[in-house]
């Protein structure tokens, strides 16, 4: 059976895609050639694709604390690269300064 | 040299899946697993490199680069070196001999752009892997994925470069290879040699204090670097840029994301650099080419990407 196809829409940019169920979000993102998010490692570990889940289920990996605590976590908040979406979702994407927070 | 400093030695790097971090770091990098402690960390290096171990993984929640250690000739200098560093006014940590199995005490500093670099005149000779100290084969068999050579170098990003070029220069006994100079003749990025290599650390002076931009690791040649290219694809590992030459020491170059996030690169060649030879300049209004010789670009992500 071919996995779930989900739509995502990112609310800033108002762009929608489509994840397959059991994909990160951020690959299927760059593979449907949408520039909604910003792209840095896919690795969890530098923050810029972070965003914020308006709606929807999802999962997600390792993610770096220093950009996701354990409060936003449970606030909705994620790395876009680290998040498997399970239902068709809504997101808000946040472009974080240049500059490093401490 | 003339401060008794010789060598990058290792860098200890964070990471958030051990077993990943082990499939990227031995079976794509190419890189041996000597040791685990009983911290959990795990020691690895290059074939070609002498000592037990040049890089150490670490599981924690947040990746990034914990210390880079450079190797000084002998105890005395360390001993030297721990007094010219408090002297400087760096905040010095003495840490005991065994805290990092197979090696010797260390002496820690803080540098100016917020990182910890470590020196030491200790560690367990293990000798080139895979090869005989005499009439020794060109290479060993059975290296795997890009067999990475060896640790090379880090690039970090921080504060106070002027601070930081004064400390590594005039206390640590390092030359100016190459630098960056905006407008107004202030440098915004030093790379800095204690070898005649184009460079054995370099810094860039961004404001993002403590941030971990790249580990570089040596390939052979041109050849070996497009071939790792193919195998960044064939495991579908996320890609920065390249394989391309930079300007800046006109080493060929390919970047790429460990499994947590942290910057490798990969390079071959590139200039040597003699501490008689005056610094290569490059403007800031030229970065693209200097940094990627031949798009002549900067991206985005290079320039603001770091764990």
């Amino acid at each position: 059976m071919k996995p779930a196809r989900l739509r995502i829409r990112e609310r800033v940019s108002g762009a929608v895609f489509a994840v397959e169920q059991g994909s990160a979000l951020l690959p299927a993102m760059e593979a449907a050639r949408c520039q909604a998010i910003a792209v840095g490692c896919r690795n969890g570990g530098c923050g810029v694709c972070k965003v914020r889940v308006l709606q929807g289920d999802f999962d997600v990996g390792p993610m770096s604390r220093r950009h996701v605590s354990a409060a936003e976590q449970a606030d909705g908040l994620a790395l876009a690269c680290r998040l498997y979406p399970r239902t068709d979702m809504e997101i808000e994407r946040i472009l974080e300064p240049v500059a490093r927070k401490h | 040299m003339k401060k008794g400093v010789l060598r990058p030695g290792h860098v200890q790097i964070r990471v958030m899946d051990m077993q990943q971090a082990l499939k990227h770091y031995v079976e794509l990098l190419g890189l041996i697993k000597t040791h685990q402690d009983s911290q959990g960390r795990v020691y690895l290096k290059g074939w070609t490199e002498v000592e037990r171990f040049s890089v150490v993984l670490v599981p924690a929640a947040v990746p990034g680069m914990d210390f880079m250690g450079f190797k000084v000739i002998d105890d005395q200098t360390l001993s030297r070196l721990a007094l010219d560093l408090a002297a400087f006014g760096c905040q010095v940590e003495h840490i005991p001999a065994g805290e990092l199995d197979f090696c010797g005490r260390r002496v820690r500093f803080l540098a100016p752009t917020g990182h910890w670099i470590e020196l030491y005149a200790e560690k367990e000779y293990t000798g080139r892997w895979g090869v005989s100290e005499t009439n020794p084969e060109a290479w060993p068999r059975g290296l795997r994925g890009m067999r990475a050579m060896s640790f090379d170098h880090c690039q970090l990003h921080g504060s106070n470069l002027p601070l930081t070029r004064e400390l590594f220069v005039d206390v640590l006994g390092f030359h100016l290879s190459e630098q960056v100079l905006d407008a107004n003749g202030n440098s915004v990025a030093d790379w800095l040699s204690i070898s005649i290599k184009a460079h054995d650390i370099a810094f860039v002076g961004d404001g993002n204090d403590g941030a971990f931009h790249h580990a570089g690791f040596l390939l052979e040649t041109w050849e070996t670097l497009l071939r790792a290219g193919d195998l960044l694809t064939m495991t579908d590992t996320s890609l920065d840029v390249g394989p391309t030459r930079h300007g800046i020491t006109h080493g060929q170059s390919m970047y790429f994301f460990d499994p947590s996030g942290n910057r490798n690169e990969v390079f071959a060649g590139g200039d040597f650099h003699y501490p008689d030879q005056k610094p290569v300049t490059w403007h800031e209004k030229d970065l693209g080419k200097a940094i990627f010789y031949h798009s002549r670009m900067l991206n985005e992500r290079f320039l603001t990407v770091m764990t």
